[in-house]
């Protein structure tokens, strides 16, 4: 007995030396890059790919011979769709693992609890998901959407191509929904469009009883004016939703519902029949044709080994993120934080879609806007695009106490939260 | 759909041509050429259609609209079918019969057999909404004279909404010879309601009494136009009598409005009650039965809804089949699982419900896990058979859909014989004597091991049907039974603890209650209050809606 406790001593002493060592020199001549995206819970659903996204670009910046000379590693963690163990996991990734950059968070409620700990320890986050805007922190950069850049297009879409009338404004009861509608609200009202004509609705995070709400709809828009649904319902409430639309007759010519969080990832785990011709406004589709989105897809397919898995909107801010942090990184000749924040504003990075996005002093990226229809496998034709890119406005203009709101990181002005008006920074960071 | 000679929807042939060209090809009329164009033409129209921007693809439409060739219409058909393919080696289109993972085509223009394509080979004609619309219209107005009163009925209906001047002369033509009785009334209505807005006031008064005991959403629109006022206030109807009409028409639509609402009400609330009872049914067995707290409830549905989603890859053609198979091997898996659960784990817990509590838990943890790893943490996607989509269209202000309609039915059906098992067979009397006084039981000789092991089996393999139920409403997903396992309990403690009877009447009713506050108080405080209720309704009776009585209670 004694022997054996003996040698597990001894085993576990060499083991633990000999990690040591390799932690070591592993740190000296890599950059870290932490991966901070759930891979179980919930929110796997979406942000396990994102990961899978994280890994095939650090690969490929490795075989391109890395940054300054040093290979990258990925440091991937699971904050196992708990909002507050997204915290513990940031606040590791920066004091233990010492990553240069975070990518990573799909919710609103797990970037803003990861945001006081970024902001602590002067991290950088790159958030590649659209949200509800109303925020610009110096530590993180938002690749995603903001409002201005998908919500307001497609309003605006329906408004003049479609001549919609009268106006669903449906979500799930959260931060980003309320927000968004918020803002949508008030911009159909700066629009004409009357209060009765506007109707709201929120059901709770997985609603799957849609048959009164979509009765309700069908009411709404049967007076004999073209309505459409603006949907910001988030994840899994959306198959009941569109199933109950199509078993209740409302299809997409009749009562056209614009999505916000519907993409092709999304749409390849249902059964996309009652969902044809419904739309959805992001800034990237797989079936966009370009070179450098065709290079995208054969690439993922390389790396994933599934030729069926589809691209998505979060995917391609990945790698325009990623791919404007390396640039930065080589701007700056070093990781540093402080120098590679400064040195990402104004950084250039062409998007897959065609165009150039650059990172704004809000720490917005420009972007273009697509309005697709959903077709039967799963994939968009887009029958809108903005003629230019749209820059991302990080405090909205359409509600009246964030208009004289605007972030600037740069000097002389370098706040997330300055007051037009009254000359001042809020003092608040984000 | 073949057009074969002689049965054609001959609208492209010479002789009813001639007077389409007063009516609705007017626009295309102008060339007057009425024989077939030559397949040059055809072939290069055709090319535009698979290629290039949406734009030209509107064009397109248009040009094969003109060409007026007979083999246009089928070509369109397929088109809004999504049934038109291009090959993408071969630049030309073809037509697929079936709509399966290998297709059979045939050329669209020379209409001959193209042999056997696969996925990867073809590329679909892709349409938007408007381009789907305008064809719509298009065909309707193509398919007017076809030979079968179906077709006719339809494109009819395809034409009801924007009826401008054109389509009335149409519309009118077609009246003269039509002979089928519904197509004569559908396209008497769409006259009709056109006379309601404008002209002689006699006809007005008389379209509008023969239209306002219709339940026709158009008639109900074109009337509150006639009682609508502008920003002054004025009336835009000028004539008062008309009004007058207009108004008590309205009103007594609204009557019927509210009696259907009604109706809608209550079956929502009963369908909704039905997915309740399914799911809180097997729990009302393992847990109101026999004491256990299984937090896996909600995970052995999930298995059975997985279980639809591997038949129905199993057997892709066979959508309806795959459903009914599905329900026995959902009920075996599940009930499988389930008696693993009891064997491996609850066996040595009874009496120590905190622990059964928190073993199954850790249970649901990781079987959600198990199938994130072998299925992926995406949503699988269930097809559900055409019979089951869609909704029983009563009329315009009416409809129940299918799906929740054999929902309901299915529910039942379980529920039924779930009564007749315990109540009829060996099992069921040896499930409730344990359940009633175990040591007892076991003095009389039941081997009381063996019988938990089979209820509890029982009760999960009903988890694993409802499994199947739900994978037809909603998301067949890791998660799926967390959305359940709330709503589930609540309704087996509301009900009362081990009376099947007391699930039933405590999910419809819940059920019910929640359809009728939804309206009122939105979704999210609907279920608030609904909780609020349970909440005061446990503290005045601890034991449910049906408590059990005499020695039962004590055990």
């Amino acid at each position: 007995m004694k022997n054996y406790l003996q040698v597990c001593k001894k085993w576990a002493v060499t083991v633990a030396v000999s990690a040591c060592m390799l932690t070591t020199a592993h740190a000296e001549d890599t950059i870290k890059i932490g991966v901070l995206h759930s891979l179980s819970g919930t929110m796997a659903i979406s942000e396990t790919t994102l990961k899978d996204t994280m890994l095939m670009l650090i690969d490929e910046q490795n075989k391109k011979g890395g940054l300054l000379g040093k290979k990258l590693e990925a440091v991937v963690v699971d904050p196992a769709s708990n909002w507050p163990l997204f915290a513990e996991k940031a606040r590791e990734l920066l004091t233990k693992d010492k990553v240069a950059a975070i990518f990573g968070c799909w919710t609103s409620v797990s970037r803003k609890s990861v945001l006081p700990v970024i902001e602590e320890l002067n991290g950088i986050l790159f958030y590649p998901v659209q949200y509800e805007g109303e925020e610009s922190s110096k530590n993180v950069f938002y690749t995603g959407a903001a409002p201005n850049q998908q919500a307001i297009p497609a309003v605006d879409y329906l408004m003049n191509d479609l001549k919609v009338k009268r106006w669903v404004l449906a979500g799930t009861d959260y931060v980003y929904p309320r927000t968004t509608n918020k803002i949508l609200e008030a911009y159909l009202k700066s629009k004409g469009v009357a209060k009765k004509d506007i109707m709201i609705n929120y059901t709770p995070f997985g609603h799957s009883d849609w048959q009164s709400i979509v009765a309700d709809i069908k009411k709404f828009g049967s007076a004999g004016k073209k309505t459409a649904v603006v949907s910001t319902i988030n994840g899994d409430a959306n198959v009941p939703f569109y199933k109950e639309l199509g078993n209740q007759g409302v299809s997409a010519e009749n009562i056209p519902v614009v999505a916000f969080s519907v993409g092709e990832e999304e749409l390849s785990g249902i059964d996309t029949k009652p969902l044809v011709g419904h739309l959805a406004a992001w800034n990237y589709f797989m079936s966009v044709d370009t070179t450098k989105n065709a290079a995208f897809i054969k690439q993922w397919h390389d790396f994933i080994k599934n030729p069926k898995r589809v691209t998505n909107d979060p995917m391609e801010a990945h790698y325009i993120g990623f791919n404007m942090w390396v640039k930065a990184v080589e701007k700056a000749g070093k990781t540093d934080p402080d120098a590679v924040q400064k040195a990402l504003i104004g950084v250039e990075f062409p998007n897959l879609t065609g165009g150039t996005a650059k990172m704004l002093p809000n720490h917005h990226i420009s972007k273009p806007v697509l309005i697709g229809e959903i077709q039967d496998d799963g994939q968009f034709v887009t029958v809108w695009q903005t003629n230019k890119l749209v820059d991302g406005d990080a405090w909205s203009d359409f509600l009246p106490e964030s208009k004289p709101i605007i972030a600037d990181w740069t000097a002389p002005i370098n706040c997330g939260n300055y007051n037009t008006k009254t000359k001042k920074c809020s003092g608040q960071n984000y | 759909m073949r057009t074969l000679p002689g049965n054609t929807m001959n609208t492209f042939v010479p002789y009813p041509f001639t007077h389409f060209c007063a009516g609705l090809l007017l626009l295309f009329c102008l060339s007057a050429q009425a024989q077939p164009a030559s397949g040059q033409q055809l072939q290069d129209v055709l090319i535009h259609l698979s290629q290039g921007a949406m734009s030209e693809r509107e064009q397109a439409i248009k040009q094969l609209v003109e060409l007026k060739d007979p083999r246009g219409l089928p070509i369109l058909q397929a088109l809004l079918a999504g049934k038109l393919l291009a090959l993408k080696t071969e630049n030309k289109l073809v037509i697929a019969d079936g709509d399966d993972q290998n297709y059979a085509v045939r050329d669209a223009i020379s209409d001959e057999p193209n042999g056997m394509v696969s996925a990867e080979q073809i590329s679909k004609i892709n349409l938007t909404n408007k381009l789907r619309g305008n064809l719509r219209k298009i065909i309707g107005e193509l398919e007017l004279n076809a030979d079968s009163p179906a077709i006719r009925l339809a494109a009819v209906k395809a034409m009801d909404k924007d009826v401008d001047e054109r389509l009335i002369t149409l519309f009118q033509q077609r009246l003269t010879v039509e002979q089928d009785g519904k197509v004569k009334q559908a396209i008497q209505d769409i006259l009709l309601l056109q006379k309601i807005s404008g002209g002689d006031k006699n006809q007005r008064i008389q379209a509008i009494n023969e239209l306002k005991d219709h339940d026709s959403q158009d008639v109900f629109n074109k009337l509150k136009t006639l009682a609508e006022k502008d920003a002054d206030g004025h009336y835009l109807e000028t004539d008062s009598d008309i009004r007058n009409i207009a108004e008590s028409a309205i009103a007594s639509i609204n009557n019927r409005l509210r009696l259907y609402s009604a109706i809608e009400t209550v079956f929502f609330g009963l369908s909704l009650g039905a997915v309740l009872v399914l799911s809180a049914i097997g729990l009302a067995i393992t847990f109101g039965v026999m004491g256990v707290i299984n937090m896996a409830h909600g995970e052995l549905m999930m298995i059975g809804a997985y279980t639809t989603y591997v038949i129905q890859q199993l057997m892709p053609n066979q959508l309806g089949l795959s459903i009914f198979l599905a329900i026995p091997a959902a009920f075996t898996l599940s009930a499988l699982v389930g008696i693993a659960i009891e064997r491996g784990i609850i066996r040595f817990l009874y009496g120590r419900p905190l622990e059964t509590l928190l073993a199954t838990f850790g249970v649901s943890l990781f079987l959600q896990q198990a199938v994130r790893s072998i299925f992926s943490p995406l949503n699988r996607s269930v097809a559900t058979p055409e019979w089951m989509s869609g909704s029983w269209q009563i009329n315009d202000f009416l409809s129940l859909t299918w799906n929740r309609f054999y929902i309901l039915i299915f529910c039942l059906l379980v529920f039924v014989l779930l009564m007749q098992i315990l109540k009829r067979t060996k099992l069921g009397l040896e499930v409730r004597a344990v359940a009633q006084n175990r040591r007892m039981a076991k003095a009389m000789g039941i081997p009381t091991a063996r019988v938990d092991a089979m209820t509890f089996g029982l009760g999960s393999g009903i988890a694993g049907v409802a499994g199947v139920a739900l994978s037809q409403i909603t998301n067949v997903g890791p998660n799926l039974g967390q959305a359940y396992i709330v709503d589930s309990f609540m309704v087996v403690v509301f009900g009362g603890v081990g009376n099947l009877l007391g699930t039933l009447v405590a999910g419809f009713s819940l059920g019910i209650a929640n359809k009728f506050l939804e309206p009122l108080a939105g979704a999210v405080l609907a279920k608030i209050l609904v909780l609020v209720f349970i909440i005061l309704f446990i503290q005045k009776r601890p034991r449910g809606l049906f408590p059990q009585k005499g020695r039962a209670a004590d055990a």
